[in-house]
């Protein structure tokens, strides 16, 4: 059967700040839960200069594996439609932030799990900027999987400069780093996720 | 005195050369690529390198978040009633589905949107276009698919506004839109235009999905049989997330996430 033809993506656009970000969104760990890390970092254009105007989301298997996620990120007030942040309790493997003045961004979160056996586990991240007209993204490994890493087959084809750049550093204890430049020297390694596992030729439509 | 600086850069004719330029270059032709010049921000925004080709069946991006009750209210999907008063403007329902590449509809999925006013300003403090804010408007809503990926929202026809993008840059009316699927990697976040917009061809984001068939898919129909009579305007905008689902695989390979949780 050949494929619909998909609707194109444009950019997000300077002007998303008051309808995409939500109270808690960088709070995925539940409220006070002791293994909660935090992943930090800034976003730089080619220029070296920080990127105030994109926004990060993340998706990632809960600390036992699962993907199943929860809904709840995005908790409403019924009697105000305000924003009330996640109950405290569920983990919805996702987490939305934008960046600050400075291109600055942080979330809280739990470790994610090998998603099944043998599973190298990683958290995936989309970003979305002004002067992105398509998304991107990218995928954040923790350094204890560093070798295990370097044996995924997806990424076997990258120099090991190039794979590192998807490994967050341990600052301290239970704060990592990682920073994503768009363009440039030691540019960030963004994925791509083919419609088919195999080719369908030109699907124009 | 208000002085109106004009924006240091190139003439429309310019751009024009430049869009005409691209037009001509081989892109992949639905997506609009990332580098792309008449658009001046994605400069130095855009990877030189290409992207990864992932077809790992078990990838975490086959899988992607939900969203439930809790995440809307039931008012979010009227922009026109998130205040005391009606704001100005005329009143539009913007409706539609959802579906993946293989026609399955995308069900119980969150749909977000959010635009300017009716006089082309957005309600961010960054924006400086000397139009009106109105008292009566925020321009953002959101709701969950229905069973058969239909969504619905009733709001303002946002106003045309200018850019700095180069001289004399006006951006088209348009709704910006956010959707998910059941996998993360379908992930859209794209614009929805307005029919026989006389600025389609002097903007660069909208020309920069360089097939004319694509660009048509970001543009709405306006459907009579959905506008309502006395009260608004109906239009039509069908949409078609890109990107493998897990579901596409042999089920096997899927993450065992029933068995997890
Ligand atoms: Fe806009």
């Amino acid at each position: 059967m050949t494929p619909r033809p998909h609707t194109p993506s444009q950019t997000v656009g300077p002007f998303f700040g008051y309808a995409l970000p939500f109270p808690g969104g960088g709070d995925i760990a539940p409220a006070g839960h002791a293994d909660t890390i935090t992943l930090h970092g800034h976003v730089h254009d080619g220029a070296g200069q920080p990127v105030p105007d994109a926004i990060i989301e993340i998706w990632q298997a809960d600390p036992r594996g699962s993907l199943s996620g929860a809904p709840g990120s995005m908790r409403r007030d019924p009697v105000t439609g305000r924003g009330i942040g996640r109950d405290g309790v569920e983990f919805t493997g996702f987490g939305r932030v934008p960046t600050d003045a400075d291109g600055h961004w942080a979330a809280r979160t739990l470790a994610p799990g090998p998603h099944h056996d043998g599973a190298v586990p990683y958290l995936s991240l989309a970003v979305f900027a002004r002067g992105l007209l398509h998304h991107l993204f990218t995928r954040v490994y923790l350094p204890e999987h560093a070798d295990a890493l370097a044996r995924d087959p997806s990424l076997a084809t990258l120099t090991p400069e190039r794979r590192a750049t998807l490994l967050a550093r341990r600052e301290r204890d239970a704060l990592y780093r990682f920073d994503i430049r768009l363009q440039g020297e030691d540019e960030t390694v963004f994925l791509d996720f083919p419609y088919a596992p195999r080719p369908l030729g030109d699907v124009r439509g | 005195m208000t002085t109106h600086a004009l924006p240091e850069g190139l003439s429309q004719q310019e751009i024009d050369a430049e869009i005409a330029k691209a037009q001509t270059a081989s892109h992949p032709p639905h997506h609009p690529p990332r580098d792309y010049p008449p658009y001046r921000s994605s400069h130095f925004r855009h990877p030189k390198q290409p992207p990864i080709p992932v077809r790992d069946p078990e990838a975490v991006e086959l899988t992607g978040p939900v969203f439930g009750v809790t995440d809307v209210t039931t008012l979010d999907h009227d922009l026109t009633r998130q205040h005391q008063g009606e704001p100005l403007g005329e009143r539009i329902t913007v409706s539609g589905r959802v579906l993946d590449r293989a026609g399955r509809p995308v069900r119980h999925q969150l749909v977000e949107l959010w635009q300017a006013n009716a006089s082309g300003r957005y309600a961010h403090q960054l924006d400086q276009h000397r139009a009106p804010l109105d008292p009566n408007f925020t321009g953002f809503g959101r709701c969950l698919t229905g069973d058969d990926g239909s969504y619905s929202f009733t709001t303002i026809k946002p106003g045309a506004y200018p850019w700095r993008n180069h001289v004399n840059a006006w951006r088209p009316a348009h709704i910006h839109f956010s959707l998910f699927g059941t996998a993360f990697n379908q992930r859209l976040v794209t614009q929805m235009y307005f029919p026989g917009d006389p600025l389609f061809p002097y903007d660069p984001v909208l020309r920069a999905v360089t097939d004319h068939a694509a660009r048509e898919r970001l543009v709405a129909a306006y459907d009579h049989e959905r506008s309502v009579p006395e009260w608004s305007l109906g239009y039509r905008w069908d949409v078609v997330l890109d990107g493998p689902a897990a579901t596409l695989f042999e089920p096997g390979s899927r993450p065992a996430e029933e068995e997890v949780r």
